[in-house]
């Protein structure tokens, strides 16, 4: 198990002051992926994020990340040696410089590459004798993810990689994502409430809602699996109890029967058709659809 | 020569790379022999995981429509494989001009028929797996 898997937990848990901000997270990432963690703000991301470094302590269930236990203090060490983490802050040093901070970073890692450094210094165009207090946005959230492709990990962690960039900048982020992990075999778990930039660079995603995972998966699957059916019917729509596995949801409204499946449309249509409605439409369902599907919305 | 697959179409990532190979070889945009981009450069080029890549690559090949050579990158794949592959979509789009033409004969409209393929498909997709 711990081999398969860069990142494992099961039944996480975490309460803070009577706030159940895990609430038994199980997640498999596996080696080699770039795993989206899809949810709202408040949603957990970055509680997980820290109990998986070892920076808060579960109150149950276990994590482990490169198979070893996320809440030993030991390991834990180990497993933010061998991983680069991007904080929701960027939390850098505000009275250095660009070139101060790489160099302090560097000194911490012995496998710090600089020809990563050279690379990224000049895709991301980043002024080397700038304050970190005078940086944008943009080239703050730049410098942290230099700082955490530089250092040789074999796991990247990105809370919130893109929060407040502009379309342009999320772009040269997530290209250099790509970029680096083409190249360099590694894997990065991302946490985003941004739909479209897992859509776009993930290969796996889970979404988490209220502490929990209410689906994992691999995107290409979902987007392959999930149907939304749309059935019109002479008069008011039916009340079928469909047999059919992996219905998510049904929706009558007057004379449409709107079914969303997890599992294709065929055995839903074998059933609808018995139901004779006048229209039937099938249509794939975007990542968003299910996002918005499966998330509680705010009551 | 590959253009961005939409990721929020629905539609797999993939399954858009393929049909954009399949598309280019049709049209003549791809011929039989020519290499294709690896899938490092492509993956940064349209800025999707290389994974994804790697897996339309890796269905292209089983399809026999690309080969990949060791060491060497993706390739179009030769002549024979290629005429098989027009020969059958030349088949299957006199098999769908037949079927359109008496749709209209029946007063469908081009979007009802556009809706009714699509729903066809959809709704075979899951059973079958085959989509080429």
């Amino acid at each position: 198990m711990a081999d398969t898997f860069i990142i494992e937990t099961a039944d996480l848990r975490k309460h803070y002051d009577g706030v159940e901000a895990v609430r038994g997270l199980s997640l498999q990432v596996p080696a080699g992926s770039i795993y989206g963690f899809l949810g709202r703000n408040g949603a957990g991301k970055t509680t997980t994020i820290k109990l998986l470094l070892g920076m808060a302590r579960p109150t149950g269930g276990r994590a482990r990340v490169f198979g070893l236990a996320a809440d030993e203090d030991r390991a834990s060490v180990d497993i933010r040696r061998r991983t680069g983490f991007v904080s929701d802050d960027k939390d850098l040093y505000d009275y250095m410089t660009v070139a101060e901070m790489i160099r302090f970073t560097a000194a911490f890692f012995p496998r710090w590459r600089a020809d990563l450094e050279q690379r990224y210094l000049r895709a991301f165009a980043l002024p080397l004798d700038r304050k970190i207090k005078a940086l944008s946005r943009g080239m703050r959230t730049k410098l942290a993810l230099l700082l955490a492709l530089c250092r040789g990990a074999e796991l990247l962690i990105l809370d919130e990689p893109t929060a407040g960039l502009d379309p342009a900048m999320t772009e040269e982020v997530l290209q250099a994502l790509v970029t680096h992990v083409a190249a360099e075999e590694m894997t990065v778990f991302f946490s985003s409430h941004q739909i479209a930039e897992v859509d776009q660079i993930a290969d796996r995603v889970a979404i988490i809602d209220r502490g929990r995972a209410v689906l994992t998966g691999a995107l290409d699957d979902l987007r392959e699996s999930y149907r939304r059916i749309q059935l019109v019917f002479d008069g008011d729509a039916p009340e079928p109890a469909f047999r059919a596995p992996g219905v998510v949801r049904v929706r009558r409204k007057g004379r449409v029967l709107t079914v969303l499946s997890s599992a294709g449309a065929e055995r839903i249509l074998d059933e609808a058709r018995a139901l004779n409605p006048v229209s039937v439409d099938v249509v794939p369902v975007t990542l968003k659809e299910i996002f918005l599907e499966t998330v509680t919305v705010e009551d | 020569m590959l253009f961005r697959p939409n990721p929020s179409s629905g539609v797999p990532i993939y399954l858009q790379l393929m049909e954009q190979v399949k598309h280019g070889i049709e049209t003549g945009a791809l011929r039989p022999g020519e290499q294709l981009p690896g899938i490092r450069p492509l993956a940064e080029e349209l800025v999707i995981n290389p994974n994804t890549v790697a897996k339309a690559y890796r269905e292209l090949e089983h399809e026999g429509v690309i080969e990949l050579r060791h060491g060497a990158g993706a390739f179009v794949s030769g002549q024979v494989r290629e005429k098989k592959l027009t020969d059958r979509l030349r088949a299957g789009q006199t098999i769908v001009a037949a079927a359109v033409e008496r749709l209209h004969a029946r007063g469908v409209t081009d979007e009802e028929i556009r809706r009714l393929f699509e729903a066809e498909l959809a709704g075979l997709s899951r059973s079958g797996g085959e989509r080429g």
